[in-house]
């Protein structure tokens, strides 16, 4: 059946023909005729899960296969989404080992875009907790791959945005918490020196990000809140809390009903936005008991927030550079969105560790996410974005990408050659593919 | 006493969704259908989700001979049962060849009276429980597009109001419940209109609510009522021209 689909970023879109199986039977019959993508839950900001010729939506394959409370090892279909293992384990005492900022996502999505959470620079991104992935190959046979066994099919898998095969399966290593809660502790940074000596000063905190103002210009370039947290054991919580640890008041879900128009977030509001955002943060400053779905996932409390956007839809720019660099790298961009005068809204700055997976985005550095409304001008100010990552050693992620060009995009990644090859020589390419591996090359 | 719930028909979207908010309520859920080893991916989904007591038994609607043996060979008599079971097959083959049409009624009308009946007749010796039969719109009027399905959905939204009239006083509630058009795998590809196209999930949501409430007649989209009202007022002279 024919439907427009897009990523969360609501561009490109796409007409696509898509399949919504319910068995592994329907997936192999299938293969073979031109290329397909596999699609979890849509949240892949551009055009990675996207395939005019045939795209198959996994989210029919959403059952949970079984749990180990000894190793903490879920064994799930792909289509499972984190919000649904949330809800399943955490009252039992478990909790995701990585989490990316929504848990609107699918467990092959998480492992295909190998997305990394708060967590990074201690435990590596979400394919460090994958023991195992059933990947359904080019001929239909699903194989079985882990670390010790097809190894080379795991590292590709892990982070391969869907093009080594159908990933119908994994066993997931959960984290045993004590709580539903999780101790915050915010600083404001007044620029950006500040800010990233704070990484340093709290680099043992189990989970560390940063908001940064990229608004502000001058002595106050790239002032932020860092917000440290840690999962609250049961000393930790008042005695009410401690009698029910696991049970935290209900968020409710709020709906954008309709599309603003693009002139909502301009830039006048985002600069009064990033003013606001970094006075409460410097007045919040301090320790407090923050329940985990506002601490992880505060952009999951409006359902379709990418509406905000308006119909044109919006880019998500991401890019890491490596720590050598990192300091002057992160200064020019942020130094260049603002003196654009179009600051971006929602900006984020996070240390990571070293990656996982053959084309995994994580890297030892600095990642700064950045939100622009789709225009010609925050096209141009991408570009710009684009050479300054490259000079600095840098790369981008594909599960945020819609438009690096070809050759930027190969400029960045020594891997994808080797990727691609790899790709050719076990039959993959042609018959796994979407308009994000046709754009870059891969 | 862990309450167990009955699913009838476990094969589509709307009774995975069913038979896991119910296991989520701690319901035991006992499922059943032609295949059973088909639902061995849902049992383990519910016992890994909700750590419930989750199994699957063979049931075939179109043999009512074996549906005492069927509900005597379940683990309890269930505290709620549920019959999703129901064919739409194709209508024009349905109405082309009147044997094909025959078994989409067999399996929509005869099989589901047949297995609620001899579950009535255990819940109402016992004096407690709810049976949950799901009837559809197309039972409300005949049309010239689906009135063999139609046709069947009428008799067996028929017998449940009978049977809820039947058992009003012995303690044991029937709900019928008419989703209209849903988006699931059987309706891929049609083009439904989006107010009256309900999920898998809001049926789930509608059944449990009207189940624990002791609704009646069920509409899963509201607006569905008034529509069939209007679509059930109309003139037969008038209706037996109209292409609807």
């Amino acid at each position: 059946m024919i439907e427009t689909l897009s990523g969360w970023g609501r561009t490109p879109r796409i007409a696509c023909d898509v399949l919504r199986p319910r068995t592994e039977a329907q997936i192999a019959a299938a293969l073979g005729r031109g290329s397909l993508i596999a699609r979890g839950n849509g949240r892949a900001y551009g055009d990675a899960a996207l395939n005019a010729g045939l795209t198959v939506d996994m989210r029919g394959m959403d059952h949970m296969l079984g749990f180990d409370p000894e190793t903490g090892v879920l064994e799930a279909e792909a289509g499972v989404l984190l919000s649904e293992i949330i809800a399943a384990f955490l009252p039992r005492g478990w909790f995701l080992p990585v989490t990316p900022g929504t848990k609107f996502v699918t467990l092959g999505g998480a492992i295909a875009a190998d997305v990394h959470g708060k967590n990074h620079h201690i435990d590596g991104s979400f394919g460090a907790f994958v023991d195992w992935i059933d990947v359904m190959g080019a001929d239909g046979d699903v194989i079985r791959c882990r670390k010790s066994e097809n190894g080379d099919l795991f590292r590709m898998t892990l982070g391969g945005m869907g093009l080594t095969g159908v990933i119908l399966r994994a066993g997931l290593r959960l984290r045993p918490v004590e709580s539903a809660w999780i101790v915050q502790e915010t600083t404001a940074a007044p620029d950006l020196d500040a800010l990233l000596n704070l990484f340093e000063a709290q680099a043992d905190r189990p989970y560390l990000v940063a908001w940064v103002d990229c608004t502000t210009r001058g002595a106050g370039l790239g002032r932020g809140i860092a917000m440290a947290g840690r999962h609250a054991a049961l000393d930790d919580l008042t005695p009410g809390k401690r009698a029910r640890p696991f049970e935290t008041p209900a968020r409710r879900a709020r709906r954008l009903p309709v599309d603003l128009p693009q002139l909502a977030l301009n830039r006048f509001t985002a600069r009064a936005f990033n003013a606001a955002y970094y006075r409460n943060g410097a007045r919040e400053a301090g320790t407090a008991l923050v329940d985990w779905d506002s601490y992880f996932y505060p952009l999951d409390a409006v359902l379709d927030w990418n509406r905000a956007y308006g119909r044109r839809g919006f880019y998500q720019f991401q890019c890491v550079i490596p720590l050598a660099q990192g300091r002057a790298g992160i200064r020019a961009l942020i130094e260049t969105v603002a003196a654009s005068g179009r600051g971006a809204f929602l900006s984020v700055l996070k240390q990571l560790g070293p990656s996982s997976g053959a084309l995994s985005f994580p890297m030892e550095g600095y990642t700064l996410a950045l939100d622009f409304p789709r225009a010609a001008w925050s096209e141009r100010l991408m570009e710009r974005l684009d050479s300054i990552t490259l000079a600095h050693g840098g790369r981008f992620y594909l599960a945020k990408d819609a438009r690096l060009a070809r050759g930027t995009f190969r400029s960045a990644e020594t891997r994808a050659q080797d990727f691609a090859e790899a790709r050719r020589a076990a039959g993959h390419s042609g018959v796994f593919g979407s308009a994000q591996s046709e754009r870059l090359g891969l | 006493m862990t309450k167990s719930v009955l699913i009838l028909g476990a094969g589509s979207d709307m009774a995975k969704a069913t038979a896991r908010l119910y296991a989520s309520k701690g319901y035991a859920v006992r499922l059943a259908g032609r295949s059973p080893e088909r639902f061995e991916t849902l049992v383990a989904d519910l016992r890994t989700r909700s750590d419930v007591d989750a199994s699957c038994h063979a049931f075939d609607a179109l043999a009512p001979e074996g549906h005492k043996a069927f509900v005597d060979a379940l683990p309890d008599l269930p505290d709620v049962a549920i019959c999703f079971v129901g064919a739409m097959g194709q209508q024009s083959e349905n109405a082309a060849d009147p044997l094909k049409g025959v078994e989409v009624m067999r399996a929509t009308f005869e099989g589901p009276a047949s297995v609620l009946a001899h579950l009535a007749n255990g819940m109402e010796a016992r004096g407690s429980g709810t049976l949950v039969g799901v009837s559809s719109v197309a039972g409300d009027r005949g049309r010239a597009t689906n009135y063999v399905y139609g046709s069947a959905k009428a008799g067996f939204t028929a017998f449940l109001s009978g049977l809820r009239n039947r058992l009003a006083k012995r303690g044991v509630h029937v709900v019928t419940v008419k989703p209209g058009f849903v988006a699931t795998a059987m309706t891929e590809g049609m083009d439904t209109p989006k107010p009256l196209t309900a999920d898998a999930q809001e049926v789930a949501d509608a059944i449990f609510a009207a189940v624990a409430k002791g609704r009646n007649i069920i509409y899963v989209r509201p607006l569905w009522r008034l529509v069939m009202a209007v679509i059930v007022s109309i003139p037969e002279p008038i209706f037996k021209k109209l292409n609807l």
